[in-house]
C-alpha cells in the first residue's frame, strides 16, 4: 500500500464515469492514498450494469455484483457526484496550485486536477437505425436490454395475448461487424450474450423454441465456448448460421424473419413471437470533449491507447488516462482490469511530476 | 456415335473434390478488380435471404463462392434469374456492391458468349 | 477498402421532387393494361393542378423489359435513354418525368454510369451522334409519377370529393401496398421512403383517409421479374411469387390493392385470375379477387371522376366493390361501354366464379 509521501498532495484526479471501470480505478486510487473525484450524469452509479439481471458466463446476479462494486464506493468514502454530467474538460497552463484540468459539469461547477481517467464506457447501438428489422416500428423487436429488462424480477416477461411465447429468435451482430452503420468492429460481448438470453428465455419459458441467427459465434472468454456447449444440449438451443436480412410483421402481431440457412445454402423463413436484437456497443465520449483534450481515437471512435502494447490505458495526450469500454469494446472483468491497471498508471504519472 | 463408354454401360463418376491447386479463373481476376468490394465478402447469406430469385436457385454467396473455388460451369444458370434489384446490396454487412459483381459477371458471360 | 462509411439513417430518406416543368416519359405496358392511368396522371397534373406537362409522342420504350432479359444489351439502352434526354433537351425541359418503375431504375442506373464512368457518358453521346445527329443534357430531376402524385397528394385532398373510406366519411378502407423493386432497392434515396419502408403510396393512402396494412411480404418482389415472365417456361415462377404476396396480404381483409409499377399492378391484377384457373386459389372474402388499383386510379377516384374514365372496367379483378364501398355516384350500366355507347367486351372471370 502506497503512503502520501509517494502521492504528491493537492494532486486530485477526476473519474469521468461511475461504471465499473470508474468505481474500481477510483477505489484503487482512493486506497494508494490519491485524491478523486468520480463524475456520473445518471442519478446512480453503476454504469450499463444497472441494465442488466444476470451475467455471462457464469449466470451470476447482476444487483448482487453491483453491490460489491457500490460497496466499494461506501467502503474508501469516495466523492461521489451523481447527475453531474461533465461538459468540458479543459488543460489549463502549469500553475502554482498544479492545477492542470480543468473539469466543467453541466451545471457550471468547475475544479482544477492533477489528471484526468476517462471510464465513460459506451453507448448502446440504436438499433433503429438497422430499418430492416423493424425496431422502433414493431412492437415485438426488442433489443437485449430490453430483453434482460423483461426477464428480470418485476419485468414483463414474453407472454402475448396468445400465452406464453412459442418462439423466440436472435439476431447476433446488430450494428457490429456492419459497415453499413459505420460500424465494422466486433463488439465481442454480444455472442455470449446471445448464448446467455437464450438460456434466460429457454428456462423461463420451456415450452419455447429459440433460434439464435449469427454470422461467427466469437466464444473468446473463459467459459464461454463451454457455455454455448450448455444452451445445445441442456437447453436446445438452435444455432442457424445466416445474416437475418428482413423482419416483417405478421397478422397476429408476431414477427416474420428471413435469413439463409448457409450451411443449407437455401432461404429459410420463420415466424417468431419475438425478435431479440443483439445490440453492439459504440463510442460514447463526446465530440467536444474528445477534441478538447486533443486525444487521439481509434478508427471507430474509440479513444485510442498511446500504446497498446506498452502503455495500455494512457492516452494519446499527457495526463489523461482511459478504462473500460471507452477505448473499445470490454466486458465487465476485463474493463475492471483495466480500471486498475489505469489507475497504477496514473499513480506513476503523479510520482513522477511530483 | 459410339463409344467405349456406352459398351460398359457406366462411365467414371465426375470427381466431387473442389481442387485449390487450379489456377485463379481470369473471369474471377477480372471481376475482383472491377469490384474491389468482393474481397470483404465473408458469406453471411444476407444477400441471398432477401433476394426475390434466391427460391429459383439464385444464391450470391454460392456464386462467389463457385468463383472462389474455381467451378465456373453453374455460376452463369445461377445468376440468370437476378433481375438487378439490388435488395441484396442494401443488408451487406460488408458493403460490398453485390448488384455490381452481378452486373458484370453477366456482361462478361455475355462477351463470353 | 473504405473504413470510413458514414452512418446512415435508413429513415430519414429525403427526395427533392420538382414542382412544375416536367418531360413526360410513359410505359409500355399500362398504355395496354390500364389505359386510363396516364391519361388520369395528366388530367390532375394539367387540370387539377395547373401544371406544365410535356406528353412527346416522339419517345420510344426504354427497351428495358428486353435489357433485363438479356435481348438488348447496355450499350443499345444506354443510347435510347440518351435520346429521350436528347428529346427532352429539345424541347426545352430539365425535369424528367418517369411513368414506369422499371424505366425509373433504368434511368437511375445509367445516370449512376454515368456519373461514376465519365468515359462511358462520352461513348454514349458519341453513339447517339452517329445515330441521330442528336446531343442531349443530363436532367436536373428525375422523377417518377408516383413521386409527384406524393408530392401533391394534399393539394389533390383539397379537391377531393371523396375519401378513402366506407360510405364517403365512414371508417377507412384497407388498403395494401406495394411498391415496385426498381423504384427504391437499387437507389434507396431515388424513392420517396427509401426501400424498406417506401412511403411514397401510404403517404397517398393516409393523406386521403385509407388506412395502410402491412402484410408480411410486403417488400417482396410481385412476380414480374422480367425474364420470369418473358420466357414462358419461367412463368411458373413468377405465379409462384405473385401467390407468396397475395397470400400473405389476404388474411388481412384488405379492400384494395394499390402499386406504382406496371407490371406489378398488372401481373398482382391478371394473375389472380391465373391462379383462380390454375389451381382454383382465390382471394377477396367472396373469392372474386383483391382489386388492384393505380395510384392515378386511386387519385381519380379521390377527385371524383368517372370510373370508367378512369379505366377500372379494363380490371381483371373486377374493380366495383371498392366504388360500391365508398358510395361512388357512378353509373353502372355504362361499364363495358365506349365513348360512343358500343358494348366493348368484357374482362373474363375465372370459371369457379359463375354469376
Amino acid at each position: 500500500m502506497p503512503t502520501d509521501k509517494q502521492v504528491p498532495p493537492g494532486s486530485r484526479v477526476a473519474v469521468i464515469g461511475a461504471g465499473v471501470a470508474g468505481i474500481m480505478a477510483a477505489s484503487t486510487l482512493k486506497q494508494a492514498g490519491v485524491e478523486v473525484d468520480l463524475y456520473e450524469k445518471e442519478e446512480r452509479a453503476g454504469g450499463h450494469l444497472n441494465r442488466w439481471h444476470h451475467l455471462f458466463p457464469g449466470r451470476e446476479e447482476a444487483s448482487l455484483v453491483r453491490e460489491g462494486y457500490l460497496q466499494q464506493l461506501r467502503e474508501h468514502s469516495l466523492s461521489l457526484m451523481l447527475s453531474a454530467e461533465v461538459k468540458a474538460i479543459v488543460r489549463e497552463p502549469e500553475g502554482p496550485a498544479g492545477g492542470r484540468f480543468r473539469v466543467t459539469t453541466a451545471a457550471g461547477d468547475s475544479r482544477d486536477y492533477g489528471a484526468v481517467l476517462l471510464a465513460t464506457g459506451f453507448r448502446l447501438f440504436d438499433a433503429a437505425l438497422k430499418e430492416e428489422y423493424g425496431y422502433g416500428i414493431y412492437p415485438r423487436v426488442l433489443t437485449s436490454p430490453e430483453l434482460e429488462q423483461r426477464l428480470s424480477p418485476g419485468g414483463a416477461g414474453l407472454d402475448t395475448e396468445t400465452g406464453p411465447p412459442k418462439r423466440v429468435a436472435f439476431v447476433h451482430c446488430v450494428g457490429s461487424r456492419d459497415a453499413k452503420v459505420g460500424n465494422r468492429y466486433c463488439s465481442r460481448v454480444c455472442c455470449i450474450t446471445g448464448v446467455k438470453q437464450a438460456m434466460a428465455v429457454r428456462e423461463r419459458y420451456p415450452g419455447c423454441e429459440v433460434i439464435n441467427f449469427y454470422m461467427d459465434l466469437r466464444m473468446f472468454g473463459s467459459g464461454y465456448e463451454e457455455l454455448y456447449q450448455e444452451a445445445q444440449e441442456v437447453h436446445g438451443v438452435n444455432f442457424i448460421r445466416g445474416r437475418v436480412s428482413e423482419a416483417a410483421k405478421t397478422l397476429g402481431g408476431a414477427i416474420q424473419v428471413k435469413a439463409e440457412d448457409t450451411l443449407l445454402g437455401r432461404p429459410l423463413k420463420v415466424t417468431v413471437d419475438w425478435l431479440v436484437l443483439l445490440v453492439g456497443m459504440e463510442p460514447s465520449l463526446s465530440a467536444e470533449l474528445l477534441a478538447s483534450l486533443a486525444l487521439e481515437s481509434d478508427q471507430a471512435g474509440f479513444v485510442a491507447s498511446r500504446d497498446k502494447f506498452l502503455q495500455p490505458g494512457q492516452s494519446s495526450a499527457d495526463g489523461v488516462f482511459l478504462a473500460g469500454a471507452c477505448g473499445g469494446p470490454a466486458s465487465l472483468p476485463e474493463s475492471v482490469n483495466q480500471a486498475r491497471a489505469a489507475a497504477l498508471s496514473v499513480i506513476t504519472y503523479l510520482n513522477r511530476k511530483g | 456415335m459410339s463409344t467405349k463408354g456406352d459398351k460398359w454401360g457406366f462411365q467414371p463418376e465426375k470427381s466431387n473434390v473442389i481442387v485449390l491447386d487450379r489456377p485463379v479463373a481470369p473471369l474471377y481476376r477480372q471481376l475482383r478488380l472491377k469490384v474491389p468490394s468482393l474481397a470483404s465478402c465473408f458469406f453471411c447469406g444476407g444477400c441471398s435471404a432477401t433476394c426475390t430469385a434466391s427460391e429459383e436457385g439464385m444464391n450470391f454467396r454460392v456464386v462467389h463462392l463457385l468463383l472462389c473455388r474455381g467451378e465456373m460451369e453453374k455460376v452463369g444458370s445461377l445468376i440468370a434469374p437476378c433481375l438487378l434489384c439490388g435488395k441484396c446490396t442494401l443488408v451487406c454487412p460488408r458493403n460490398v456492391d453485390t448488384r455490381s459483381v452481378v452486373f458484370n459477371l453477366k456482361l462478361a458471360l455475355h462477351e463470353l458468349q | 477498402m473504405n473504413h470510413h462509411t458514414p452512418k446512415i439513417s435508413w429513415q430519414n430518406y429525403q427526395k427533392s421532387i420538382a414542382d412544375d416543368h416536367f418531360y413526360f416519359v410513359r410505359s409500355c405496358i399500362r398504355q395496354t393494361f390500364f389505359p386510363g392511368s396516364e391519361q388520369t396522371f395528366l388530367r390532375i397534373l394539367r387540370q387539377e393542378l395547373g401544371k406544365d406537362v410535356f406528353d412527346d409522342p416522339r419517345h420510344t420504350s426504354c427497351t428495358g423489359i428486353a435489357y433485363h432479359s438479356d435481348v438488348v444489351p447496355l450499350q443499345t439502352i444506354m443510347t435510347v435513354v440518351a435520346r429521350h434526354f436528347a428529346l427532352m433537351t429539345e424541347a426545352g425541359y430539365r425535369n424528367f418525368l418517369v411513368s414506369c418503375v422499371t424505366s425509373f431504375g433504368i434511368y437511375n442506373e445509367i445516370l449512376h454510369m454515368w456519373e461514376h464512368h465519365p468515359e462511358i457518358l462520352a461513348q454514349t453521346r458519341e453513339h447517339l451522334w452517329k445515330a441521330t445527329k442528336r446531343e442531349f443534357q443530363i436532367p436536373d430531376n428525375l422523377v417518377h409519377t408516383s413521386d409527384a402524385i406524393y408530392k401533391f397528394r394534399e393539394e389533390i385532398f383539397e379537391r377531393a370529393r371523396y375519401t378513402l373510406t366506407h360510405r364517403n366519411g365512414e371508417t377507412p378502407l384497407r388498403i395494401a401496398e406495394h411498391v415496385g423493386c426498381h423504384y427504391a432497392k437499387i437507389f434507396p434515396d431515388k424513392g420517396v421512403g427509401g426501400a424498406e419502408f417506401p412511403r411514397v403510396l401510404s403517404g397517398m393512402v393516409e393523406a386521403w383517409g385509407g388506412e395502410v396494412v402491412d402484410y408480411p411480404e410486403r417488400r417482396h418482389c410481385c412476380g414480374f421479374g422480367f425474364r420470369h415472365y418473358v420466357i414462358r417456361e419461367n412463368r411458373g415462377y413468377s405465379v409462384a411469387n405473385t401467390r407468396k404476396k397475395l397470400e400473405s396480404l389476404a388474411p388481412y381483409k384488405p379492400d384494395l390493392i394499390v402499386a406504382n409499377c406496371p407490371g406489378c399492378t398488372m401481373f398482382m391484377d391478371k394473375w389472380q385470375y391465373t391462379l383462380g384457373e390454375m389451381e382454383g386459389v382465390t382471394f377477396g372474402p367472396d373469392g372474386r379477387g383483391i382489386p388492384v388499383l393505380t395510384y392515378e386510379e386511386l387519385a381519380g377516384l379521390v377527385l371524383g371522376y368517372d370510373p370508367w374514365d378512369l379505366g377500372l372496367q379494363m380490371h381483371q379483378v373486377d374493380a366495383e366493390p371498392v366504388l360500391k364501398k365508398m358510395g361512388y355516384r357512378y353509373s353502372p350500366e355504362k361499364k363495358y361501354l365506349s365513348s360512343k355507347g358500343k358494348y366493348m367486351g368484357q374482362p373474363m372471370v375465372p370459371d369457379y366464379c359463375c354469376l
